[in-house]
C-alpha cells in the first residue's frame, strides 16, 4: 500500500543550520497495516509523515502509494490517497467555518471543486449520522463554527473527516498529545475503532511507548533520521516499555534521556 | 438641530452604495482570503480609466462598465501570479501592481484627467427614462449591489466557494484536502479586483471623469467600510457580512458628509478617512476586551482541551 525506498531530506542544505532530517528511509506497508512510530524529539517522525503527504518534495528516493509513484506530486495532488490528523487541534479544520462545511470539504477530498453546491441536504443527514458515532453531541451542532469547539471535539471531528472517505493511507502525528489524558484516551480508542472497522492502512506517531506497543500490528522506532527498530506484531506482542528502552540503547548507542519518551 | 440635510443624506447613501462594490472587493481579499491587497489603489482607477476611455470612444456604457470589471480581473491575476508563482510577499505584490498601474492608467487615459462631458453613462440611460438624477444614481447603486451580493452569496455556497474561504482560513488544511491554494489565491484576487475596478468604472460615470489620482486612499475607504460594517452590523454569515459591508460603506459616506457640512474641507478627507479607520480598527479590540472579561467571569477554570 505504501512503499518508501531510501528517501532522504535535508533542511537548509549548505547553511550553518543544515539538518539531515531523513537519512534514507525505506518502508514497505501492506494493506491495512497499522504502524506505530516512536522516537525522540527531532528524530524525524513528523518530517517522515510530511514527506509522505507531500508537504515538500524529498531530495532522493521514491514514494509509492497503492502502486502509484507520487514522489514528485505536490501535496494537493496526493490528497485523494491520504487522510491526516495533526497534533495541533487547530490544524485539522477551518475554524471560521461550520462543522458541516468542514465535513463537506473533507468529503470532497482530492476531487475537483466545482460550482455545484458546497453541501447538499442529503449530505447533511449523512454527516449528522456520522457524527453520532463520536458520542459528543456534535450531531446537533452542524452549524457551529469549529473554532468554538474544544480541542478534543475538534480532534475527534478531524479524525472523522480524515477517515470519512476511507483513504488509502491515514497519517496521525501525535494527534492525542495536545489533549488531556481522559480525552486523549477517548480519541485514541476512537482511532483504533475506525482503523479496525474500515481496515485502514495507518501510520501513527506517538510519544507514548505503552500506546505504541498496545496498538497497531507493527512498531517502528526512528532515531536521527533513520529507522533503527522495526518490530512485527509477533515481536512486539510480549514486549514491555523497559524492553523497548534497552533495545533503543543497543540500536542507537545512546541512552534514552528524553523525558517525553519515558513518560507513559 | 439637524445633523445633515435629507438631500445630503440621500446623496451619501447613493455614494455609499456605489463605493460598497469596492468595499465588497476589499472584503474578499482582506477577510475571506486574509490577504492585505494594495492592488486596490491601482485597480480602482484602472476601471475608471478603461470605462471613461471606452465611453468617450462611443462604446455602450454598459459594455464599458463590464469591461472595467474584466480589466480588474487581469490586475488581480498579475498580483496573484507575483505572489504565488514568484513568491513575492502579498503586500509587496500589491504595491508593485498598484505602482505599475499608475503608468498604465496614464497610458490608457493619455492624460491625468479624462472628463465625461456629454457622453451617455449608465446613469444617463436611467435619467433618459424620466427619472431624476439623484434617483437614477440610487437605482443604479441598489441594482448593482443586489446583483453582486446575490452572485457572491451563491458563489461562496459552492464547492469552489468553500475552498476559497478555507484557503484564507486554514490553507494547510484545505491543501491537505486536495485544493491547490495558489489557484484559489489567484482567483480570489481576480474576483476582488474585478469588483474594485468595476466600482471605479461606475464611480467615474458618477463623478463625470476618470482621474489618475483617484485610487489614492481607496484601500483605507474599503477597509473602513468593512470594519465599520462588521463592528456595527455583525458578521455571522457571508450574506450578513456583505450586507454589513454595504451598510458600513453607507455609514462611512454619512460620516464624511457630516464632517464636510460641519466646516472641514474636502482636502481634509484623506486624514479623516485614516482617523475613521484607526478608530474602527480599535473598536473590535475594545469589544473583545469587554467580552473577554465577561467570559472569564463565566468560566470556572474549565480546561481548554476537555
Ligand atoms: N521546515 C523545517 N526547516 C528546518 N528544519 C526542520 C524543519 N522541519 C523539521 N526540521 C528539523 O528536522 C528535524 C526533525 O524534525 P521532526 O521531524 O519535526 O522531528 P520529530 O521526530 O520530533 O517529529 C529536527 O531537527 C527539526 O528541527
Ligand atoms: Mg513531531
Amino acid at each position: 500500500m505504501l512503499k518508501l525506498t531510501n528517501i532522504t531530506k535535508t533542511f537548509e542544505p549548505g547553511t550553518l543550520n543544515e539538518k539531515k532530517a531523513l537519512k534514507g528511509i525505506s518502508l514497505d506497508m501492506k494493506e491495512s497495516d497499522f504502524i506505530t512510530i516512536i522516537g525522540g524529539n527531532g528524530a524525524g517522525k513528523s518530517t517522515l509523515l510530511n514527506a509522505i503527504a507531500g508537504m515538500f518534495i524529498t531530495d532522493s528516493g521514491k514514494i509509492e502509494i497503492d502502486g502509484n509513484d507520487v514522489t514528485n506530486l505536490p501535496e494537493h495532488k496526493r490528497a485523494k490517497y491520504i487522510g491526516r490528523v495533526f497534533q495541533d487541534t487547530r490544524m485539522g479544520t477551518a475554524s471560521g467555518m461550520t462543522i458541516e462545511e468542514n465535513m463537506a470539504m473533507a468529503y470532497r477530498r482530492g476531487k475537483h471543486r466545482t460550482l455545484r453546491k458546497g453541501i447538499t441536504k442529503a449530505e447533511r443527514d449523512f454527516y449528522r449520522e456520522h457524527l453520532k458515532m463520536l458520542d459528543l453531541g456534535l450531531e446537533d451542532r452542524l452549524t457551529t463554527k469549529t473554532g468554538l469547539l474544544s480541542g478534543g471535539q475538534r480532534q475527534a471531528l478531524t479524525l472523522l473527516m480524515a477517515t470519512m472517505t476511507k483513504p488509502k493511507l491515514l497519517l496521525l502525528d501525535e494527534h492525542t498529545a495536545a489533549l488531556d489524558p481522559k480525552t486523549a484516551k477517548k480519541v485514541l480508542e476512537l482511532t483504533k475503532k475506525i482503523i479496525a472497522e474500515d481496515k485502514l492502512t495507518a501510520l501513527m506517531i506517538t510519544h507514548n511507548m505503552r500506546d505504541a506497543l498496545k496498538h497497531g500490528n507493527r512498531l517502528v522506532m526512528l532515531d536521527k533520521g533513520k529507522i533503527i527498530i522495526d518490530l512485527s506484531e509477533e515481536q512486539k506482542k510480549n514486549l514491555q516499555v523497559s524492553d523497548l528502552l534497552s533495545m533503543f540503547e543497543k540500536a542507537s548507542g545512546d541512552s534514552m534521556t528524553n523525558d517525553r519518551m519515558l513518560l507513559g | 438641530m439637524e445633523l445633515i440635510s435629507l438631500g445630503t443624506f440621500l446623496n451619501a447613501v447613493s455614494q455609499g452604495l456605489l463605493w460598497s462594490i469596492l468595499a465588497m472587493g476589499v472584503y474578499i481579499t482582506y477577510r475571506i482570503l486574509d490577504f492585505a491587497d494594495l492592488t486596490t489603489e491601482g485597480s480602482f482607477p484602472l476601471g475608471a480609466a478603461v470605462d471613461a476611455m471606452l465611453i468617450i470612444n462611443g462604446t455602450n456604457p454598459f459594455v464599458a462598465t463590464f469591461a472595467s470589471f474584466i480589466i480588474g480581473l487581469v490586475a488581480g491575476l498579475v498580483t496573484g501570479l507575483l505572489n504565488t508563482k514568484l513568491k513575492i510577499p502579498g503586500l509587496l505584490s500589491g504595491i508593485l501592481v498598484m505602482t505599475g498601474l499608475y503608468s498604465v492608467n496614464l497610458r490608457i487615459m493619455g492624460k491625468a484627467n479624462l472628463p465625461l462631458l456629454k457622453q451617455p453613462t449608465i446613469i444617463t440611460t436611467v435619467t433618459d427614462m424620466g427619472i431624476s438624477n439623484s434617483n437614477a444614481i440610487m437605482l443604479v447603486g441598489i441594482v448593482s449591489v443586489v446583483i453582486i451580493i446575490l452572485l457572491l452569496v451563491l458563489l461562496f455556497a459552492t464547492e469552489f466557494g468553500f475552498a476559497l474561504r478555507a484557503t484564507g482560513n486554514n490553507p494547510k488544511m484545505i491543501s491537505a484536502l486536495g485544493v491547490n491554494t495558489d489557484i484559489m489565491i489567484i482567483i480570489g484576487l481576480m474576483i476582488s479586483n474585478g469588483l474594485i475596478s468595476l466600482s471605479g468604472g461606475i464611480i467615474a460615470q458618477y463623478n463625470g471623469y476618470a482621474d489618475a489620482g483617484m485610487g489614492t486612499g481607496t484601500i483605507v475607504i474599503g477597509l473602513a467600510s468593512v470594519i465599520i460594517g462588521e463592528v456595527i452590523f455583525g458578521k455571522t454569515s457571508i450574506f450578513r457580512s456583505l450586507i454589513s459591508v454595504v451598510l458600513g460603506s453607507i455609514l462611512y459616506r454619512i460620516i464624511i458628509a457630516f464632517v464636510l457640512e460641519n466646516g472641514l474641507q474636502p482636502t481634509d478627507l484623506k486624514l479623516i478617512s485614516s482617523i475613521v479607520l484607526a478608530i474602527c480598527l480599535f473598536l473590535p479590540v475594545v469589544k473583545e476586551k469587554m467580552f473577554a472579561k465577561k467570559s472569564i467571569k463565566n468560566m470556572n477554570g474549565g480546561a481548554n482541551n476537555a
